[in-house]
C-alpha cells in the first residue's frame, strides 16, 4: 500500500510510541485524542499557563513523562494530529470523529486503539453522597487544581494506585486519615514473587508503602467497606469492618475510592473485535495477539485499554503494534528489536498478574451489597432492582438484566456500573461472572451533541 | 427440571411480541403449545423497535386488527400481570406542507369509518397543544387513543405470562426444519424435535426460508431502522410525535418517556443481515436524523445523544404483513413480516392467530394478509 490510512486513537504512552514508531517507518499517521494536550492518563499534561514543574507533577516518574512528552513533541508535523477530537464511533473502516460540534468520518487502512482506561468502582452504601470520589478523580484534583477532596480523607478499595494516591496527598500535605485496603496482607505477599518480574517497579511500591507508614498514615488490610456515612450534604465517616471481624467507624470528610483500572474498550467493540474473559483482573478484554493484533484484520490495539499492565508496558505495546502494523503493511521488521519488546511485555504481563493477584478484585463484595444500595448512578437503580431483574424476571445474563433494569442505560453507558453490575447478575443467576456476559456497546462511545455538525458545516 | 414438553396442539417459531402473544392467547383458549425462540424471547425486532403503539397513518384495511390490538394494550397490565409502560398518550404527526392537509384529511375521514378517532388541529392549535414544536409546522393529525410502551418489557412479559398459564418457552432453540410428517409436524432443533399437529411461523425477518420449504416462496427483507435516544430532560414532549410526509428524508418520529429521555427514529432504514445476531446503527446517519428531530422540537438542540441502536425488521414488498393460515399445508399459519409496524399490532396478531388456530375464524379481517397474494405456492408474484 503506497500511502496508508492509519489512525492512533490515544496520544499516551502507547499511541504516542506507536506513532514514533511508525513515522520512523516513514508512515504519516492520524493521532486523534481527547484530551487537549497529548500525554494521555498518567502523563497527563496541565494546560498551557499551569506552572509546576515536571518533578511536582509526575513525581518519580517525571523523567518517563518528559520523554513521552518530547517524543510526542518531536514528531511535530509528521503526524496529523488531532487533539480535542472524540472517537465516537467506528463502522466499515470509518472512525467517526467529533471536534467541537463538528464530526467527519476519517477512513482508515488500519487502526491503532490506545484509549487507556479508567477507575475501577465498586458500589457501597453511601458511596453516591457529595464528597465521595473516584481515585483518578482525587487525583486528579490534586494534579491538576493543587487541592485536596476534602480535610480528612479515607481512602478505600485496592491496587497500587490506591497507595499511590495516598502517598502524593500525603506528599502534598494532605496526609490521608487513613488507607482501608480490601486485600489482605497474605494476598498482597503471594503477589511477590510474579511482582519481582520488574524489582525496580517493586520497590518503588515498598517505598511507597514505608513513607506512608512514617509519615503515621495508617494502613488497614482486608477490611470490608460497610458504608459511606453522612448525609445528603455530605460525608461524615466510613463504617467497615475491620481484619478481626470488627465493626468500626472513622470520621472524615471525603473518601477517595477505587478497585484499580477498568479497560476502556468500547472503541475495541465497536470495531467489531472480539472479547474474552481475563481471570485475573476478572474483565472482558478485547482478544490480542502477542503483538496486539485484534480479531480483525486491520484493528490492532495497545496499552491499558486492551490489557492492564501499566504505563510502562502501554509504551511497549504501542512499539509492538506500530511494528505489527508495519509488519502487515509490508515493511521489514527487525526480528531482534521485536522480541527485545516482547521480552518486555512478557515481564509487564508477570508483574501485573502479580498486582492482581496482590490486589484482587474483590467481587464477593458485589454480590453481598445490600438491596438498597445504588448501582448505577446515571439512572438511579439500586442492586435490588437489578437482583430482581434476575431473580424475578428472569434475566439470564447482565444484557437483558440491563433491558429490564435500566442499569448502565444513562449517560455514562454502564462504563462505570458495568463490572459491578456484572457481578451482581452473575450472584443472582448463581453462576460465575464469566457466564452473566459482557455489557455490549454502542455508539457514540461518549455523548454527542444533537446541533452537530457534518463535514459539510450542515447541520 | 422436567422434561421438556416434546409434543403439543401448536408449535410457535419465533419468540417476538407476534409468537408471545400468540402463546399466551392460545393457553387461554385452553390449547397446549411451546414457543421455541433461536435467542431470548423479544430480544429482535420486537425488543428494539422505537416502542411506537399507533394505529393513525395505518394501511387503512388493518384498522380492525390495529383496534382490537389497541384494546388489548389497554388491559394488557392485567392480561400479563407486568407494567409494560403502556401510556396512551396520543400520537400526532406534524405537517410540513400544505399539500399534506387534504392527505390526512381524507384519511381522517376514512379512519372514521373504522372507528379510528382523528382530529386536524391548526397552525395556532398545534402550537396551544404542543409547545414544543417547531416553526415549519403548518398543522398536525391528533389521535388522542394511541400511544406508547415499552419495547424492552412487552414479549418477555407475554412470555411468562404464557408460561405462568402453562405454555412451554423454549429460549436459545434454534429450529433447524419443520416438516409435515403425516397428521404431525416434525420440527427439528438443535435440541432435538417436537411434533404437534399445527404450527405457526412467527419467525419475524427470518420467516422466508420456513414458507419456502413449504413452496410459498415471498418477497421479504430484512432491514435495520435506526435508533437513538437521549440523555434524559424535562419531560416536555408527552405525545409520540410524527411526520405526514411524502418524502422519505423527512420520516422522524420521536417521544420522550417520563424518566426524560427522548428516543427518535426515523430517516434512512439501515441494512440488516439475517446471519448476524443485531443490526448495526449507521453513524453516518446521524446527521439527516438529527436535523429531522431538530425539525420537530428545536430545543433538543442542546441535548445530546447517548445511545445508539438499530434491530432487524422483516418488511414484505408491499408493507404489509403475511398473516393466517397457509392454505396450501393443512395446520400450517404463518404471521410475520410487519414491516416495520408490527409492535403496535402484536398483542392483536396474537389474539387473532389463536382464535383462529383455535376456532377456524376470525372476527377481525385479516384476508388482504394472506400469503396467497404471492400466488398459489409456486414462485412469489408480484404482490397483490
Ligand atoms: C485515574 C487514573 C490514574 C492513574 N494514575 C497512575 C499513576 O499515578 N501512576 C501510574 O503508574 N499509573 C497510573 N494510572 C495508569 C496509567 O494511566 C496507565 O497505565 C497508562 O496511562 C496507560 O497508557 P495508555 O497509553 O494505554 O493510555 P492513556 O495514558 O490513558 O491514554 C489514552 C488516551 O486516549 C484518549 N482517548 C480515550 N478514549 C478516547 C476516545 N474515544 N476518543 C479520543 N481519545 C480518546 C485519552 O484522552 C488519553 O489521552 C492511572 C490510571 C487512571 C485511570
Ligand atoms: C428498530 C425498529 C423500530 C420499530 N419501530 C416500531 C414501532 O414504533 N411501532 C411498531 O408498531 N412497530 C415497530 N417496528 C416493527 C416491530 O418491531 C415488528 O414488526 C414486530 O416486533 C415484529 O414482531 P415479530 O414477533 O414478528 O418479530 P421478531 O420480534 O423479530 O421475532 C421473531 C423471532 O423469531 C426468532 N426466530 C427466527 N428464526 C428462528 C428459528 N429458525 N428458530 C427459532 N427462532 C427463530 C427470532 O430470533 C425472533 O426473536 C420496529 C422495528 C424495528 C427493528
Amino acid at each position: 500500500m503506497a500511502d496508508p490510512r492509519i489512525i492512533i486513537v490515544g496520544a499516551g504512552p502507547a499511541g504516542t510510541r506507536a506513532a514514533e514508531v511508525l513515522v520512523a517507518a516513514g508512515l504519516r499517521p492520524t493521532v486523534v485524542d481527547e484530551g487537549s494536550r497529548s500525554g494521555g492518563q498518567i502523563y497527563r499534561r496541565p494546560p498551557p499557563n499551569f506552572t509546576r514543574s515536571h518533578d511536582a507533577l509526575y513525581g518519580t516518574e517525571a523523567a518517563k513523562a518528559r520523554a513521552v512528552h518530547a517524543a510526542f513533541d518531536a514528531l511535530g508535523d509528521r503526524i496529523t494530529y488531532r487533539p480535542e477530537t472524540l472517537a465516537w464511533a467506528i463502522k466499515d473502516d470509518r472512525l467517526h470523529a467529533l471536534k467541537g460540534s463538528r464530526s467527519e468520518a476519517l477512513a482508515y487502512d488500519a487502526l491503532l486503539l490506545a484509549p487507556g482506561a479508567t477507575d475501577r468502582v465498586m458500589p457501597l452504601p453511601g458511596w453516591t453522597r457529595p464528597g465521595c470520589y473516584s481515585l483518578g478523580a482525587a487525583q486528579i484534583a490534586l494534579k491538576a487544581q493543587g487541592c485536596a477532596i476534602g480535610e480528612r480523607v479515607v481512602f478505600l478499595g485496592t491496587g497500587p494506585l490506591l497507595y499511590l494516591v495516598a502517598y502524593q496527598y500525603m506528599r502534598a500535605g494532605h496526609a490521608p486519615a487513613a488507607v482501608l485496603d480490601t486485600s489482605s496482607y497474605g494476598q498482597q505477599l503471594s503477589g511477590l514473587a510474579l511482582m519481582a518480574a520488574r524489582p525496580g517497579q517493586l520497590l518503588k511500591g515498598v517505598r511507597l508503602l514505608r513513607a506512608l507508614r512514617r509519615g503515621g498514615v495508617p494502613v488497614l488490610r482486608n477490611v470490608e467497606p460497610l458504608e459511606v456515612l453522612g448525609d445528603a450534604h455530605g460525608v461524615d465517616g466510613v463504617r467497615f469492618r475491620d481484619a478481626d471481624g470488627s465493626e468500626r467507624r472513622l470520621a472524615c470528610t471525603a473518601v477517595g475510592m477505587g478497585y484499580h483500572l477498568r479497560a476502556e474498550s468500547q472503541l475495541a467493540d465497536l470495531a467489531g473485535c472480539e472479547f474474552r474473559f481475563d481471570p485475573a483482573v476478572q474483565q472482558w478484554l478485547p482478544q490480542t495477539d502477542a503483538m496486539g493484533r485484534s480479531s480483525r484484520a486491520n484493528v490492532y490495539l495497545a496499552g491499558d485499554g486492551a490489557r492492564l499492565l501499566g504505563a510502562d508496558a502501554a509504551e511497549t505495546a504501542g512499539r509492538l503494534a506500530a511494528c505489527a502494523m508495519l509488519a502487515d503493511l509490508g515493511h521489514r521488521q527487525d526480528a531482534r528489536t521485536v522480541a527485545r519488546l516482547q521480552r518486555a511485555m512478557k515481564r509487564h504481563a508477570r508483574f501485573a498478574e502479580g498486582v492482581a493477584r496482590a490486589f484482587p478484585w474483590p467481587h464477593a463484595l458485589a454480590a453481598e451489597l445490600p438491596d438498597a444500595t445504588l448501582v448505577c448512578r446515571c439512572e438511579a437503580i439500586t442492586a435490588g432492582e437489578l437482583r430482581a431483574s434476575v431473580t424475578a424476571l428472569g434475566a439470564p445474563e447482565v444484557n437483558r438484566a440491563k433491558a429490564f433494569s435500566r442499569v448502565g442505560m444513562g449517560r455514562c453507558q454502564g462504563r462505570f456500573c458495568g463490572l459491578a453490575s456484572q457481578e451482581i447478575v452473575a450472584a443472582a443467576c448463581k453462576g460465575r461472572v464469566e457466564a452473566a456476559g459482557r455489557l455490549r456497546g454502542q455508539a457514540p462511545v461518549k455523548p454527542l451533541p444533537i446541533a452537530l455538525l457534518g463535514e459539510d458545516g450542515r447541520g | 427440571m422436567a422434561e421438556p414438553r416434546r409434543r403439543a396442539d401448536v408449535v410457535i417459531v419465533g419468540g417476538g411480541i407476534v409468537g408471545c402473544s400468540t402463546a399466551f392467547f392460545l393457553r387461554q383458549r385452553g390449547l397446549s403449545v411451546v414457543v421455541l425462540e433461536r435467542w431470548l424471547v423479544g430480544q429482535q425486532a420486537s425488543g428494539t423497535n422505537f416502542g411506537n403503539v399507533r394505529r393513525q397513518g395505518r394501511y387503512l384495511p388493518q384498522l380492525p386488527l390495529a383496534n382490537r390490538s389497541r384494546e388489548i394494550w389497554g388491559r394488557i397490565r392485567e392480561l400479563t400481570g407486568s407494567d409494560v409502560e403502556f401510556m396512551p398518550v396520543g400520537h400526532v404527526r406534524f405537517l410540513w406542507s400544505e399539500e399534506q392537509i387534504d392527505v390526512v384529511e381524507a384519511y381522517r375521514r376514512e379512519a372514521a369509518t373504522y372507528g379510528l378517532e382523528l382530529h386536524i388541529l391548526g397552525r395556532n392549535a398545534i402550537r396551544e397543544k404542543f409547545p414544543f414544536v417547531g416553526p415549519e409546522a403548518i398543522a398536525g393529525s391528533w389521535s388522542p387513543h394511541d400511544g406508547h410502551a415499552n419495547p424492552r418489557l412487552v414479549s418477555p412479559a407475554f412470555a411468562r405470562a404464557a408460561r405462568r398459564d402453562g405454555a412451554e418457552i423454549v429460549e436459545n432453540c434454534d429450529v433447524l426444519a419443520v416438516e409435515k410428517v403425516g397428521e404431525d409436524f416434525l420440527v427439528s432443533t438443535a435440541q432435538g424435535d417436537y411434533r404437534a399437529p399445527v404450527v405457526m411461523i412467527a419467525a419475524g425477518a427470518w420467516a422466508a426460508g420456513l414458507s419456502a420449504a413449504f413452496g410459498q416462496p415471498v418477497p421479504l427483507k430484512a432491514g435495520g431502522p435506526q435508533m437513538g435516544v437521549t440523555e434524559p430532560l424535562p419531560y416536555f414532549v408527552h405525545p409520540v410525535v410524527g411526520v405526514a410526509t411524502a418524502t422519505a428524508e423527512e420520516v422522524i418520529y420521536l417521544r420522550q418517556i417520563p424518566r426524560g429521555n427522548v428516543i427518535f427514529g426515523g430517516v434512512r432504514r439501515g441494512p440488516a443481515s439475517l446471519g448476524a445476531e443485531r443490526a448495526k446503527y449507521d453513524p453516518d446517519g446521524v446527521f439527516a436524523q438529527f436535523r429531522q428531530v431538530l425539525r420537530l422540537a428545536p430545543s433538543l438542540s442542546h441535548a445530546r445523544l447517548i445511545r445508539t441502536w438499530s434491530g432487524v425488521e422483516g418488511y414484505m414488498d408491499d408493507n404489509i404483513p403475511v398473516m393466517g393460515a397457509s392454505g396450501k399445508v393443512a395446520g400450517l399459519y404463518y404471521a410475520f413480516g410487519f414491516s416495520g409496524h408490527g409492535f403496535q399490532t402484536g398483542p392483536g396478531v396474537g389474539d387473532v392467530m389463536a382464535e383462529l388456530i383455535a376456532t377456524g375464524r376470525t372476527t377481525t379481517p385479516i384476508d388482504d394478509f394472506h400469503i396467497r397474494r404471492f400466488g398459489e405456492g409456486g414462485d412469489a408474484g408480484s404482490p397483490g
